[in-house]
């Protein structure tokens, strides 16, 4: 079973409701952090490093005493990222997706490829949670290789995803292949706006979903008459309340901080369970 | 001798478009002619490369001189290694530019 925590906005509480899931769900499972350009669930368990691997992706390099400046790669390339004016072609790494469509039409075979780093894959044991995170260098554009290296590691039955924020490449690449998204939002006109936006993205990609609304209040003009008049599904709400912003600026757990949290985090999973 | 500007219109009395990448138009001077080619930029929106694309355009152009606003990194890059100079102004025509590059009084840019 796996399931990805998403969201449009940032900052509405993926991660928590990501890492407290997995705590809640009392059986191994696997966390995979992919908002590799900001992990952050590792501030919330407190593991051990059990391993670590680089990640690359191939890039060209062009051979100068092959290469006849056909141009044929430059025309090719959909990320304009190797250019030809006639001579030697200039590559800009940072912009290649790895593609290797430059090295199969170059007539002249002058193109071959080396691996460049992009990031690292850790992984870290928090006691019955195995955490698995990405960390994109510094400089590094390009989330979804690293972002896929990450998925890779499925270790279990349980299968939780904290996704990057937003709607781009990053997010697609998280939520590829899960039985359930779980969309998080909170009750403002911002999260409304970006709930929908992330609503397609899913619809779009053909998966299961649920709403969890975020530092819920009793005054909701925004998700809460949405989600009824578009009939979608609201499997919980975590209330606003100060002590939960407290546990989290501490890198505190809240299932563990504040046990009456729990059920809702196990309903939860049991929800998803029925609906997945 | 081809000097390529970038601008925000078609021909000489036209202003300097700031940007290199996402400019409008290139406008390529024949110093020896004394003619104007206009070449509209294709890569203006391009979701990333577009400085890239805007040097290779000039330099099958056959410029061996930019004047612009700014130039990027990754363009600067690509035309050092073909050795263009490249020259900045601003805020001007293209013809106010190229008398100022005639009388070697616009300033060039030798970092990105």
């Amino acid at each position: 079973m796996k399931i990805a925590v998403a969201s449009g906005k940032g900052g509405t509480g993926k991660t928590t409701l990501a890492v407290n899931l997995a705590l809640a769900a009392n059986e191994s499972v696997c966390l995979l952090d992919c908002d590799v350009e900001a992990p952050n669930a590792h501030l919330f368990l407190k593991g051990e490093m059990k391993s670590q691997r680089v990640v690359t992706l191939p890039v060209p390099v062009v051979d100068e005493s092959r290469c006849d400046g056909c141009g044929l790669c430059s025309q090719f390339c959909a990320f304009n990222a190797i250019v030809s004016f006639g001579t030697f072609p200039v590559i800009a790494p940072e912009m290649c997706h790895g593609c290797g469509g430059c090295m199969r039409v170059c007539p002249q075979k002058a193109i071959h490829e080396i691996d460049r780093r992009i990031g690292v894959v850790e992984t870290l044991q928090s006691g019955a949670i195995t955490l698995v995170q990405g960390r994109l260098d510094i400089g590094v554009a390009l989330a979804p290789p690293l972002i896929r290296a990450v998925k890779e590691s499925l270790i279990g039955n349980l299968l939780i995803m904290d996704a990057p924020p937003g709607t781009s490449c990053p997010v697609i690449a998280t939520l590829r292949d899960v039985d359930f998204v779980l969309l998080v939002t909170e009750p403002t006109p911002f999260g409304l706006n970006d709930l929908r936006l992330a609503m397609d993205v899913v619809r779009e990609l053909g998966l299961p979903f649920g709403v969890v609304i975020n530092r819920a209040g009793d005054a909701d003009e925004y998700v809460r008459p949405y989600l009824e008049e578009e009939r979608i599904s609201l499997l919980a709400e975590i209330p606003d309340d100060r002590r939960i912003a407290q546990a989290y600026a501490k890198g505190l757990s809240l299932v563990d901080t504040l046990p009456e949290y729990r059920p809702l985090f196990t309903n939860l999973l049991r929800q998803i369970r029925e609906a997945a | 001798m081809k000097i390529a500007f970038s601008t925000i219109g078609k021909d000489l009395s036209a202003p300097m478009d700031l940007r290199f990448g996402r400019a409008v138009n290139y406008l390529i001077y024949d110093t020896a002619t004394k003619t104007v080619l206009a070449i509209k930029n294709d890569y203006a929106d391009a979701g990333q490369g577009a400085g890239i694309k805007a040097a290779e355009t000039i330099l099958k152009a056959g410029a061996s001189v930019l004047v612009t606003g700014d130039c990027g990194p990754k363009a600067f890059n690509v035309l050092k290694q073909a050795n263009v100079k490249i020259y900045s102004a601003k805020n001007v025509s293209v013809s106010e530019a190229l008398a100022a590059f005639e009388t070697k009084s616009l300033p060039e840019i030798t970092t990105a």
